[in-house]
């Protein structure tokens, strides 16, 4: 298995820059996951490290050595693509073979190993169908056994489970992540759905209009995202955003904030924010507790019941919507008046510019890191 | 509309009843349709059987009578007649080989990138909207004409001497007229082909290490067989009755050395006013378009299977 890395990587199109300067180190057997909105540059970074983009700027390493101009083939990474891209007039055996076949590995070593690969993907039975006589998931294992022959140093996904239904996609995200661990390889993945991100990977790179915005694991992301972006693009129901402004700070860094209808002390390093700056807010809506002594007050608007958890979307006495998460036995109906704590110790903060303030407790979950 | 005036409700019915009752209404209606084309085909075809089987030229209108098969006797004990079959299947291999051919590699690349690809299509597809006669002059007259032809004055401007095609190689020339007509037919079903092929496809073939020549023998030419067995069908059912290429070029020669099927039977009939034989010839190239339909129509079946 192999090491990549990439060096400030540029993509022009025309006058257009798409990416603009990544730089990343990818460990050897890491599975990092690309996300970021549609149309932010995904795909062309992984065809770049695919080699079916050409690099504009910067360089690109495989196990330490350059690989900008090298073909495809010869860089020894493996593509599974969002269509498949399966040959249709192949069946399954043949497509898995195709690449052994133009490599020249002789026919007793390709039937081999082609044996093997579809026994871990249990794709035996289908060796002899053409893809065109496959359900979705199946094609979607012939995409990933034509990946796994050719034994490859690093392998590249592109959205592979988007076009599955939900069902499918659970149980494959399952297995794709029992694949990497016994597979040990490498693997850069591309998403744009946050749970596959959160499930799958080992550190997550997220990527904004071509630029990176956080690199990290995905507990970091969630606890500690560095900027609004990371924040509200993480997790589902998303960060509640409150605009506010610094009341005061306290020689420890403590932090004074008010919003329009509550004020809350957030624990952040000195040298922060100065008093009466403009802020911005942020608490996920599990760390807002529903509390009879609450000093924040607001009327429940709708309640969506999912069973396991409540999610109430409140209304606070200026205008202003939150999502509260709570446990699934929570009664409360539309028009219920409530009062709420926010968990101080859960808060964030993002000045003006939306970048966090940096705090002065670690998370517990992220000791070390 | 109103369906229920259309299909009355039959829940009384058995249901087989319904069925057969559907099945004579959906007839009655088409037969207008069934009548015509029979009318339309099948008069022709019984007259020119019946024709071929009697003694029938305009020049003589005293032998008449039935003939039996000396028509068909004549016709294919005919030097002439083994010649111009030769020369049907050479001009329709000739020219689907070069269209599908050519055909086949002007559309992938004209499926690349390049400057001025819009007007380079119009120009390839152009000759298709050029009539058999005016594109058999323009080549005979403009092109090779061994005095006033462009092709004759570029080689005399070389210092050679112009070969007069139609007259040295006449069925080679006429192949080639021929597929300089039917080129971008071949090319315009192609190139849409091609287009509908996935690029990802492509791109996942390069990923396993195949280059452009494998690409296009794994990825390209599957998609196209398709395509190119409805170019092969289409094309053949025209390249069998060629005539106006013929007619205004070479007029069948020298000698017969250009003679199609369709050129015998016309020049039997409207030059030897032999309206017996030149129905025989007329039944004869039925039988033979007949075989090869039902060559063609198998290979495009299988093709469209899957
Ligand atoms: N061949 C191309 N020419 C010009 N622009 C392109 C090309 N391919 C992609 N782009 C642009 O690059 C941007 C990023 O595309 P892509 O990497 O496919 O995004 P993602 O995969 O994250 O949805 C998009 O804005 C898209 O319009
Ligand atoms: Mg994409």
């Amino acid at each position: 298995m192999a090491t990549v890395e990439l060096r400030n990587l540029r993509k022009t199109y025309l006058h257009e820059e798409i990416i603009k300067g990544v730089s990343l180190a990818i460990a050897e057997r890491e599975f990092i996951v690309f996300v970021g909105p549609s149309g932010c540059g995904k795909s062309t970074l992984l065809r770049m490290i695919a080699g079916l983009e050409d690099i504009s700027a910067g360089d690109l390493l495989i196990d330490g050595q350059r690989v900008n101009d090298t073909e495809p083939a010869r860089r020894g990474v493996a593509m599974v693509f969002q269509s498949y891209a399966l040959y249709p007039h192949m069946n399954v055996y043949r497509n898995m073979e195709f690449s052994l076949r133009l490599a020249g590995m002789p026919e007793a070593e390709r039937r081999q190993r082609i044996g093997d690969v579809a026994r871990i993907l249990q794709l035996d039975p289908y060796l002899d169908h053409k893809p065109g006589q496959l359900s979705g998931g199946q094609r979607q294992r012939v995409a990933i056994g034509r990946a796994i022959v050719r034994n490859p140093r690093v392998f590249l996904f592109d959205e592979p489970l988007s076009n599955l239904d939900a069902a499918l996609r659970g149980q494959m995200r399952v297995e794709l992540a029992s694949l990497h661990r016994r597979l040990d390889a490498t693997t850069i993945y591309v998403t744009h759905d946050q749970v596959e991100a959160m499930t799958m990977a080992d550190r997550i790179v997220v990527l904004d209009k071509g630029v990176v915005e956080q690199i990290g694991t995905p507990l970091e992301l969630y606890h500690r995202p560095r900027n609004l972006f990371v924040a509200r693009f993480m997790g589902s129901p998303p960060m509640n955003l409150l605009p506010a402004t610094i009341n005061a700070h306290d020689p420890d860094g403590t932090m004074q904030v008010r919003t329009e209808t509550l004020s809350v002390s957030i624990p952040t390093q000195q040298g922060g924010l100065e008093v009466g700056a403009p802020a911005t807010l942020g608490i996920r809506p599990e760390h807002i507790r529903i509390d009879p002594q609450g000093a924040v007050q607001g009327m429940v608007e709708v309640s969506e019941r999912l069973g396991a958890v409540t999610l109430l979307h409140v209304r606070l006495p200026d205008g202003q919507m939150i999502v509260v998460q709570t446990g699934g036995d929570n009664t409360d109906s539309a028009d219920t008046p409530i009062c709420m704590t926010f968990e101080e110790e859960h808060c964030h903060l993002f000045d003006a510019d939306g970048m966090a303030l940096a705090r002065s407790t670690d998370h517990p979950l992220l000791a070390g890191a | 509309m109103d369906k229920v005036a259309v299909h009355p409700p039959v829940m009384d019915n058995p249901a087989g009843r319904a069925a057969r009752g559907r099945h004579l209404q959906g007839f009655v209606l088409q037969s207008p349709a069934i009548m015509l084309l029979l009318l339309w085909s099948v008069v022709p075809l019984l007259m020119t059987l019946w024709y071929s089987l009697r003694n029938y030229n305009l020049v003589d209108p005293t032998q008449q009578g039935f003939a039996g098969i000396n028509n068909y006797w004549y016709l294919l004990t005919d030097p002439d007649f083994m010649t111009s079959l030769e020369n049907t299947a050479i001009l329709v291999g000739g020219v689907l080989a070069i269209s599908v051919g050519l055909g086949t590699l002007l559309a992938v690349l004209y499926n690349e990138a390049f400057a001025g690809r819009g007007i380079a299509r119009v120009l390839v597809i152009s000759p298709f909207f050029i009539m058999p006669t005016v594109a058999a002059l323009l080549w005979k007259n403009l092109m090779l004409h061994p005095i006033y032809g462009v092709y004759s004055a570029m080689m005399r401007a070389v210092g050679l001497t112009p070969i007069d095609w139609l007259s040295r190689y006449p069925l080679a020339t006429l192949v080639m007229i021929v597929a300089w007509e039917w080129l971008p037919f071949a090319v315009l079903i192609l190139l849409t082909a091609i287009q509908s092929l996935d690029m990802e496809q492509k791109e996942a073939a390069r990923m396993d290490g195949a280059g452009m020549v494998a690409q296009f023998i794994n990825i390209t030419l599957p998609h196209l067989s398709r395509a190119i067995t409805v170019v092969i069908m289409i094309e053949t059912i025209f390249l069998l009755t060629i005539f106006a290429e013929i007619s205004v070029t070479t007029a069948g020669g020298p000698g017969v050395a250009s003679t199609n099927l369709a050129f015998l039977i016309y020049s039997r009939a409207l030059l030897q006013f032999d309206v017996g034989g030149a129905s025989a010839g007329g039944v004869v190239a039925i039988v033979v378009a007949n075989i090869v339909a039902a060559f063609l129509l198998r290979a495009v079946a299988r093709n469209l299977e899957t």
